[in-house]
Parts: C-alpha cells; sequence; structure tokens
C-alpha cells in the first residue's frame, strides 16, 4: 500500500548511497523534498537525470550530496549554465557519466520490461561510445543486418517527483507526463510529493485513469505545497524566473552558492 | 550596424525560410530563435492557406501536441515522423561534427557545457536538422571539435537525419552531405565574405558572387513582432519581453 507520510519522513527514505531519478524541470520536480534531503544531510548520491535535470540536479551538486551524475546534460535553462555541474565536472567532483536523452529513457525502458538491455537508434560516430563503456555496438541478432547501440537496463533504487495532486488510495495524476510512469515503472521505489490530496477517487473515470499513475508504483506520498518552487508545476504555477535567475547569479561563486543554499533550505521550511 | 532586433529578426526569418515545405518541426529546450521561426513559419502557411505546420517545443505546454511522455519525440524521430530539428554547439567543425561537451580532455574539460542532449541520436533519424548558433567565431567553427557529441556523416550505417544548413549571426551556409562540408550561401548585412572568412575556423566552399541575407519583408514583420511573440511568450517569457522591449 501506497503510505501518506510527512516530508521529511518521505526524504529519509533515500538513503546515501542509492541511485536517485528525477525528471526534467517541465514534468514536475520534487524541490521541497530536495530541501529536506538537503536538510538531513544527503550524501553520495547516484544522480540519474530523466533525461536532463537544471536546478535540483545542480543543488545537490553544490551541496556535496552526490557521488556520481549520469545525465544528458544540466542546464538552467534561459538562465544559462548550471554553475556548481560546471565547477563540479572541473574539480573532478563526482562521476560523470554523460549520456543522450533518448539513451536515458531506453535504459529505463529495459528495466520497465526486465531486460538486460535495449537497442537503440543513431548514436554511432558519437564520442559517447567511447565514455560509456557500458554501451555496445552490436551486429543486430535478427531482422535487417545493421549496426545498432545496445545500452543496459537503467534500474533507479528510488524515483522522486511532484505531481499535482493524488487520491487517498495513492493513485497519482501525471496528466500526459508519462516519463513520470517510465520513471515509476522502472524504479526500486517511487517517492512522490503533491500539492494535495484529493478525496475523489483517480481511476474513477476513463478520463482520470488515462492521466493517473496507480498506486501500485508508488510507495510514498507527501504534501508539499508549492512542492516544486522554484520552478513551475504543469497547470499549477510557472517557474519562479527571478529566482532562479537570482540562483544563476549567486551560484556563481562557492560563497554566493552556499548564501543561496542556507535561504533556500530556510524558505522551504517557512512554507512548510 | 544593425541593431539587435534586426539581427534576431534575420535569423527567424531565415530559419523560416528553411523549414519551407515541412510538416512537422521540433524544437529543443532553450531555442527562442528557432522556435521563432518555426512559428513564423507555421502564421505564413496558416495566412497563405499553405499546407500545416505541426511544431512540438520540449518543455512547451501550449505548442506540444505529445501525450507520450519524454519519449515520443524520440520515438516520433525514429519513425520518420519529424522533418526538421535544431542543434547547436559550442563547437562546430567543418565536416558538421558538434560538441555540446566540452574543450579539452574529457571528463575534466577545460570549459564545459550542458551536454550532448539528444543530439547523439536525432541527428541520425531527422533528415532537415538545421545547425543554429549566433556566436561566430574562431573557438565556435573549428576544424575538429574536442568532443563529437554528434557526428554529421557516418558511411558504415545508413541514416535518414543530418545536417542540411549551418546559421549564424553572420551568415547561412548549406551542407553537402556527399562532400561532407560547408558551402556560404548567404551572408547578413552588414557583414562581408572576407568577415566570414575571418571568423570560421574551417574550410568551407564559396561561391565567386556570394548573396546578402534578405531582409525579412513588411508583411513578415508585421506577424513577427505580433502574433509570434504572443505565442513565443508562454515558452520564452524573458526572449518575447525582450523582442516587445525594443519594438
Amino acid at each position: 500500500m501506497t503510505e501518506i507520510v510527512a516530508l521529511e519522513a518521505l526524504a529519509a527514505r533515500v538513503a546515501p548511497g542509492q541511485s536517485l531519478a528525477i525528471p526534467v524541470d517541465s514534468s514536475g520536480v520534487a524541490m521541497a523534498a530536495t530541501a529536506a534531503l538537503l536538510e538531513a544531510g544527503i550524501r553520495d548520491l547516484r544522480l540519474i537525470c530523466v533525461p536532463i535535470s537544471g536546478l535540483q540536479a545542480d543543488l545537490l551538486i553544490g551541496a556535496g550530496a552526490i557521488a556520481s551524475l549520469e545525465t544528458s546534460a544540466v542546464s538552467l535553462g534561459e538562465a544559462g549554465g548550471a554553475p556548481r555541474f560546471t565547477a563540479g565536472v572541473k574539480s573532478g567532483a563526482f562521476t560523470l557519466r554523460d549520456s543522450t536523452c533518448p539513451a536515458i529513457y531506453a535504459g529505463l525502458l529495459a528495466a520497465q520490461k526486465g531486460v538486460p538491455f535495449m537497442p537503440i537508434a543513431g548514436i554511432i560516430g558519437s564520442d559517447l561510445l567511447g565514455v560509456r563503456p557500458d554501451w555496445q555496438v552490436i551486429d543486430s541478432p535478427v531482422g535487417e543486418a545493421r549496426k545498432v547501440v545496445v545500452v543496459p537496463a537503467i534500474s533507479p533504487d528510488v524515483a522522486l517527483f511532484h505531481a499535482p495532486e493524488a487520491d487517498r488510495a495513492g493513485n497519482v495524476r501525471i496528466g500526459r507526463h508519462r516519463e513520470l510512469a517510465n520513471l515509476a515503472y522502472a524504479a526500486k521505489r517511487t517517492l512522490v510529493t503533491v500539492e494535495r490530496i484529493v478525496d475523489r477517487n483517480l481511476l474513477e473515470s476513463e478520463d482520470s485513469a488515462a492521466g493517473v499513475l496507480p498506486s501500485l508504483y508508488v510507495d510514498a506520498i507527501a504534501i508539499a505545497a508549492r512542492g516544486a518552487w522554484p520552478l513551475a508545476l504543469w497547470d499549477e504555477y510557472p517557474a519562479d524566473e527571478a529566482e532562479i535567475a537570482r540562483y544563476a547569479a549567486m551560484a556563481r561563486s562557492e560563497e554566493g552558492f552556499r548564501a543561496y543554499l542556507s535561504t533556500f533550505l530556510s524558505h522551504r521550511k517557512q512554507v512548510a | 550596424m544593425s541593431s539587435e532586433r534586426e539581427r534576431r529578426e534575420i535569423l527567424i526569418a531565415t530559419i523560416a525560410d528553411l523549414l519551407d515545405g515541412i510538416s512537422h518541426v521540433a524544437v529543443g529546450a532553450s531555442s527562442p530563435i528557432p522556435a521563432a521561426g518555426a512559428m513564423l513559419l507555421r502564421a505564413r502557411n496558416a495566412r497563405d492557406g499553405k499546407a500545416p505546420v505541426r511544431i512540438s517545443i520540449l518543455g512547451s505546454q501550449q505548442h506540444n501536441f505529445f501525450t507520450n511522455g519524454g519519449i515520443e519525440l524520440f520515438d516520433c524521430a525514429a519513425q520518420g515522423r519529424v522533418d526538421a530539428f535544431f542543434l547547436g554547439g559550442g563547437q562546430i567543425d567543418g565536416q558538421g561534427n558538434i560538441n555540446l561537451v566540452g574543450t579539452g580532455d574529457y571528463p575534466r574539460t577545460g570549459v564545459r557545457w550542458p551536454g550532448s542532449f539528444g543530439s547523439a541520436y536525432l541527428y541520425h533519424l531527422i533528415p532537415r536538422v538545421i545547425l543554429f548558433r549566433e556566436e561566430h567565431s574562431p573557438r565556435v567553427f573549428v576544424p575538429k571539435v574536442d568532443f563529437v557529441s554528434a557526428r554529421a556523416i557516418t558511411p558504415e550505417v545508413r541514416r535518414r537525419g543530418g545536417p542540411y544548413a549551418l546559421l549564424t549571426n553572420m551568415a547561412l551556409f548549406d551542407f553537402d552531405r556527399e562532400a561532407g562540408g560547408f558551402a556560404l550561401r548567404s551572408v547578413h548585412p552588414p557583414f562581408t565574405p572576407a568577415d566570414i572568412r575571418e571568423n570560421t575556423g574551417f574550410a568551407y566552399e564559396e561561391p565567386e558572387v556570394v548573396r546578402e541575407t534578405p531582409r525579412p519583408d513588411t508583411a513578415t514583420l508585421a506577424l513577427l513582432r505580433g502574433r509570434i511573440l504572443d505565442e513565443l511568450a508562454e515558452t520564452y517569457p524573458a526572449f518575447a519581453r525582450t523582442m516587445k522591449q525594443a519594438a
């Protein structure tokens, strides 16, 4: 059964050393839970960005919370480059596993289907193949004779995201953000924060059920109002551009980042 | 010297022209000018009663008809249902290879960029990839990229996708997939072919007479400054605001 817990209790379910999968900014990013993780002093995460990340990854990197990073990109979008990511790559602060977006989805798909790898089109000729020895180019064993890249299954220990609402049974509305379902199918555990818990059954009608991740895949839910702030949450609120720009400017230096982090954490506490 | 707004307007209108004839164009993250170019083509085709244009902007709610999550764009490209896309690069070389990762020795690159995004895959699968990079300088346009995020030509594997053109602040190049290199098509005012030679670090073909990139006409400008900026504001609020303020 899906448990409904407090935000701190949800964050406590992520242990140091685990692999943590997080979605792209537009999907619904659990920023309040990220603050709770940082507050709890999380360390040595193996972060997997599905398929890219921005502020969330940069905060975790800057706080020294990650040991390795698998991603297709880290960027603050219109606010520019991700400063702690850039600095961390230069100083070798974490093990870097550069990827390309569809390869991350393919890895999740392999885990979703319980197979060890997934073939994927393209990629041949890219230097990514050289820096990802776990990717292979094989001769297709069936069908048309051609070279094809295979990537290993990605089965994250924990998936974490934020959504508008869940019902009392733990069904979560994800709209058309099916990547959140792909994340949950592949992950060993899925933790979700929501704006609110609703009394109606989200599986009640076909219309509603089509946009829902069933509670089968959801281990724990916590309420976090404005839980994606300063990032956007679809259908709920836009990104706080000024705040993200403020982060981009402050995080250019280590001291600036520390100052930002401390205000960010205290702000989150006030909201909670 | 043309103003910042005129510079952007030429780029947007050129992109709309480069996309002519396509039916589905996808636009990646952080690409306001390509998105504006795609929207301009769509608006122009609608105005002129031409075939409708579908636009998928990654990360947009309004300009995105996908319902199967982040993977759908990539599946769609693999099925041959995406005609055009845009890629950039911290470095782009004369063979059309792009580097979105960084300079120097991997992994502790001297300069680090965000990462390869979907480039390694989409470059193989989308027929009309427009390389778009505003900065036109020898540090961007290099003889050989330090890291190949995505390779332009791979004779060892059959592919439908690859570079179609390269558009910069100064010029427009065509890409010749047979020859595996760029040819200068036109130069944006006020630049000259000599400026292009001076600022391009790779070799390219240059015709005897180099055209000037046409400025957008009045009707195009009216569409662009009105409807297009309004449409753009949902995904690229900061960019749309700056363009409006310049008006």
